[in-house]
C-alpha cells in the first residue's frame, strides 16, 4: 500500500467540522438504560483533507457518521458538539434538508441495496438537482458528466439502466456520483469498498482519492480495515467501544502507534507479500458499548495493563505534537 | 413478455376446464332438479319425464358432460329453461351492473386502503397506526352482510341520506359499493402498511434521505413506488374474491346485477344460467390476475428484465 499523499493543510482556518465531545445513546434494545455507543468522540475534519475513522464493528464508528449527516436511529439522543463551519449541528433549529447532500453527502457500503431498485440511475443521481428546480434537460446533461467524472464509460446510456443492470462497482461509482451531485464539502464515506470485489476496491479508492483532492473536498472515511485507510486518510481517527483511542497524522499513527490498541490492529493485518502467513490476530473479543470494562475499555485485551488501567479511564492528551492518545502509557507505547 | 401472456392464457384455457367440470358437477350433485322445481310437486309422472328428456337430463352423465363441453367450445351456453332465452345472454345482460359495482368498489378499497396504509406506515405504533389496525381487523371480521344491513340503517332509514336499495342514480350505487369496498379497503391497507414499514427501513430510503429530502417526499417518491407491488398483485387477486361477495351485496341491496341472476339460477336450478355465470367470472379473474402480474413487472424493473429474457 502506498504512502498517504500529505495535502497542503490550513492550520489557521477552523475546521469545517469539528466533533467535540460527541455522544450517541441509543436505547437499549429490550428496554432499560440506553446504551452510550458514541462516548465523547473528539476530532477536527479540515477542509480538503481525508481523516480516516477506525474501528472494529460495534466501536461507534458508524454512528459517529451518521450523527454528523443527522441520520441517527430516530430515537437516539445525542450530546457534545458536532460544529460544522463552526455552527453546531446537534442544535434543535438544525435545516438538515438544506445540509443533507448539499454541505454533507454520503455513500454507502452496499450499493445494491443503497440504490432505489425501481428508478433509473440517472434519476437518482438528478434528484437532488431536479429538487433544486433545475430544467430537465439541464439535469441530464449534469447527470451524464457527474457519471463521466466517476468513471462510468458510456454515461449517456448508464443513465438509463436501473442499479441491477450494473455491475458492482459502477454501482458503487454511481452512488459516488449521486453523493456529489449536490456539490457537497464533506464526504462521508460508510465502509465504501467493503462490499465490492478485492479487485475493484482499490480502483474505486482511488477514484475517491483523485475526486476529493481534485475538488478539494474533505471526506469522513469509515473503514474497519488499516490498508484502506492507510492509502487513503491524511488523519486517522481510531476507535475502541465508542470511544477515541488515539488520532493523529494517518501515517505516524500507523507506523508508530500511541495505543496498545491501534499497535494490535496492524500487528493483526497478514502482510500481504510475505511467506509468514499469519498475522497476530487480537486476543479476545471486541468490548461493545453495552459492557464496556471498567478505566480503559480496551485493558481486558491489553498486553501492557496494569492496576491503573482497570480502575481509571484514560484521559486524552496530546503525546506529540499533532497526535492524541488515551493511553496512561502512549509514551511507552510509541518508544517501543 | 409476450410468451408469458401466451403461456398464461394457456394455462388458462386448462383452469377454465376445471371451472367447467367443478360447475357441472355441483350443480347436479345438490339435491333438487329444474323439473321438480318446474312443475311443483303435483305433476304427473308422464310430464315429469317429458321435461327430464327435454331438458336432455334423462341421458346419462357423461354424456351431458361430453355435449355440454362440447356447447361450451363452440361459446353455446345452453338456454336457461327458466328464462327461455340463451343463458349467456341474460348473463351478459346482467354483467355490466356487476362490473359498475366492483370497480366503484375497487376504485374506493385502492384509494381508501392506500391512504390509511400511507398515514400508518409512516410511524408504525404511532396513534394514527394503531387506529387504522384496530379499524382495519374490525373491518375484515364483519360478515358482509351484516355490515351492509347496518350501513342501510345508518344512512337510509336513520339519517334517510341515501336510498336502501335499487338503482337509477349514483346515489343508489354508493352504500352496495361501500359495503362491498370495506373488507377490501381493509386488506389494501394493512398491506400498503406492512410494505411502506418495511420499504422505509431499507437502505435506499436512507441514501434518499441523504440527499436532503423531506419525509414526505421519501415517501412518495421513493418508499411507496416499492410498496406497490404486493399491492397491485393483492388488487389483482381480490378483483376476483369481490365478484364472489358482489353476489351477497347485490341481493341485499337488490342490485340488478349477476349475484342476484345467480342466486334466483341456484334456487330453481337453472343450470345453464349458474354454469355460465360461473365460467364468466373465472374468465374475468384470470384476466384479471394477468393484468396483475403484467403491472407489476412495470412496477419491478427487475422482474422486468427477467420477463424480457
Amino acid at each position: 500500500m502506498g504512502e498517504p499523499l500529505t495535502a497542503p493543510r490550513a492550520t489557521t482556518a477552523a475546521p469545517l467540522l469539528r466533533a467535540d465531545g460527541l455522544t450517541v445513546d441509543l436505547p437499549a434494545p429490550g428496554g432499560g438504560e440506553p446504551v452510550r455507543v458514541v462516548d465523547g468522540v473528539t476530532f477536527d475534519v479540515p477542509a480538503g483533507t481525508t481523516v480516516g475513522l477506525i474501528g472494529e464493528s460495534g466501536s461507534g464508528k458508524t454512528m459517529t457518521a451518521l450523527a454528523v449527516i443527522g441520520l441517527l436511529p430516530e430515537r437516539a439522543a445525542t450530546g457534545g458538539e458536532l460544529a460544522w463551519r463552526g455552527e453546531n449541528l446537534l442544535r434543535p433549529g438544525t435545516d438538515w434538508h438544506r445540509v443533507r447532500g448539499h454541505e454533507i453527502a454520503m455513500i454507502f457500503q452496499d450499493p445494491l441495496a443503497a440504490l432505489n431498485p425501481s428508478l433509473t440511475i440517472g434519476r437518482q443521481v438528478g434528484e437532488i438537482l431536479r429538487r433544486a428546480g433545475r430544467p430537465r434537460a439541464e439535469v441530464r446533461r449534469a447527470v451524464a458528466d457527474l457519471l463521466d467524472r466517476v468513471g462510468v464509460p458510456d454515461p449517456v446510456r448508464r443513465m438509463d439502466a436501473y442499479p441491477h443492470e450494473l455491475s458492482g462497482g459502477l454501482r458503487q461509482r454511481a452512488m459516488i456520483a449521486l453523493a456529489l451531485a449536490g456539490s457537497p464539502s464533506l464526504l462521508l464515506a460508510d465502509e465504501p469498498t467493503t462490499a465490492l470485489d478485492v479487485t475493484v476496491q482499490a480502483r474505486i479508492l482511488r477514484l475517491l482519492r483523485s475526486i476529493q483532492q481534485e475538488q478539494g473536498l474533505a471526506m469522513l472515511l469509515v473503514s474497519h480495515d488499516l490498508r484502506v485507510v492507510a492509502h487513503v486518510a491524511d488523519e486517522a481517527v481510531v476507535m475502541y467501544a465508542g470511544r477515541v483511542a488515539e488520532r493523529g497524522p494517518a501515517g505516524a499513527t500507523l507506523r508508530r502507534p500511541a495505543h496498545p490498541y491501534t499497535r494490535a490492529l496492524v500487528a493483526s493485518v497478514p502482510a500481504v507479500r510475505t511467506r509468514t502467513a499469519l498475522a497476530d490476530p487480537l486476543p479476545g473479543a471486541p468490548a461493545t458499548p453495552a459492557n464496556r470494562p471498567s478505566g480503559c475499555a480496551f485493558h481486558p485485551r491489553c498486553s501492557l495493563a496494569r492496576d491503573r488501567c482497570r480502575i481509571e479511564v484514560p484521559r486524552t492528551r496530546e503525546v506529540e505534537p499533532g497526535r492524541w492518545s488515551a493511553c496512561h502509557f502512549a509514551e511507552e507505547v510509541i518508544g517501543s | 413478455m409476450i410468451r408469458m401472456i401466451v403461456r398464461r392464457l394457456l394455462i388458462g384455457l386448462f383452469v377454465m376446464w376445471g371451472a367447467a367440470s367443478v360447475i357441472f358437477i355441483i350443480v347436479r350433485a345438490a339435491p333438487g332438479d329444474p323439473v321438480t322445481v318446474f312443475l311443483g310437486p303435483d305433476a304427473s309422472r308422464e310430464q315429469i319425464d317429458r321435461l327430464t328428456a327435454a331438458l336432455g337430463l334423462d341421458r346419462p352423465l357423461y354424456e351431458q358432460y361430453v355435449s355440454y363441453l362440447g356447447d361450451v367450445l363452440r361459446l353455446d351456453f345452453g338456454e336457461s329453461y327458466r328464462l327461455g332465452r340463451p343463458a349467456m345472454e341474460a348473463v351478459l345482460e346482467r354483467l355490466p351492473a356487476t362490473i359498475d359495482l366492483t370497480l366503484t368498489a375497487t376504485a374506493i378499497a385502492v384509494i381508501a386502503g392506500l391512504a390509511l396504509g400511507l398515514l400508518a406506515g409512516r410511524r408504525p405504533g404511532g396513534a394514527v397506526d394503531r387506529v387504522v389496525s384496530a379499524a382495519t381487523i374490525a373491518l375484515q371480521s364483519f360478515p358482509t352482510f351484516w355490515v351492509g344491513i347496518m350501513l342501510v340503517l345508518t344512512f337510509a332509514l336513520g339519517l334517510r341520506l341515501l336510498p336502501s336499495a335499487g338503482v337509477g342514480t349514483p346515489a343508489h350505487l354508493v352504500l352496495p359499493a361501500v359495503t362491498l369496498a370495506l373488507p377490501f379497503t381493509a386488506i389494501v391497507a394493512r398491506l400498503t402498511r406492512s410494505s411502506i414499514t418495511e420499504a422505509m427501513s431499507e437502505p435506499y430510503v436512507q441514501t434518499a434521505r441523504s440527499k436532503g429530502l423531506t419525509e414526505r417526499q421519501v415517501l412518495l417518491g421513493h418508499a411507496l413506488r416499492n410498496s406497490l407491488i404486493p399491492v397491485v398483485t393483492i388488487v389483482g387477486l381480490q378483483m376476483g374474491a369481490l365478484m364472489g361477495g358482489a353476489v351477497i351485496v347485490e341481493n341485499v341491496f337488490a342490485w340488478p346485477g349477476l349475484g342476484s341472476l345467480v342466486v334466483g339460477a341456484v334456487a330453481n336450478r337453472d343450470y345453464a344460467v349458474v354454469q355460465a355465470v360461473t365460467l364468466l367470472i373465472a374468465g374475468i379473474v384470470m384476466v384479471l390476475n394477468l393484468a396483475a402480474d403484467v403491472l407489476y413487472t412495470r412496477l419491478d424493473p427487475r422482474i422486468r428484465t427477467e420477463a424480457r429474457s
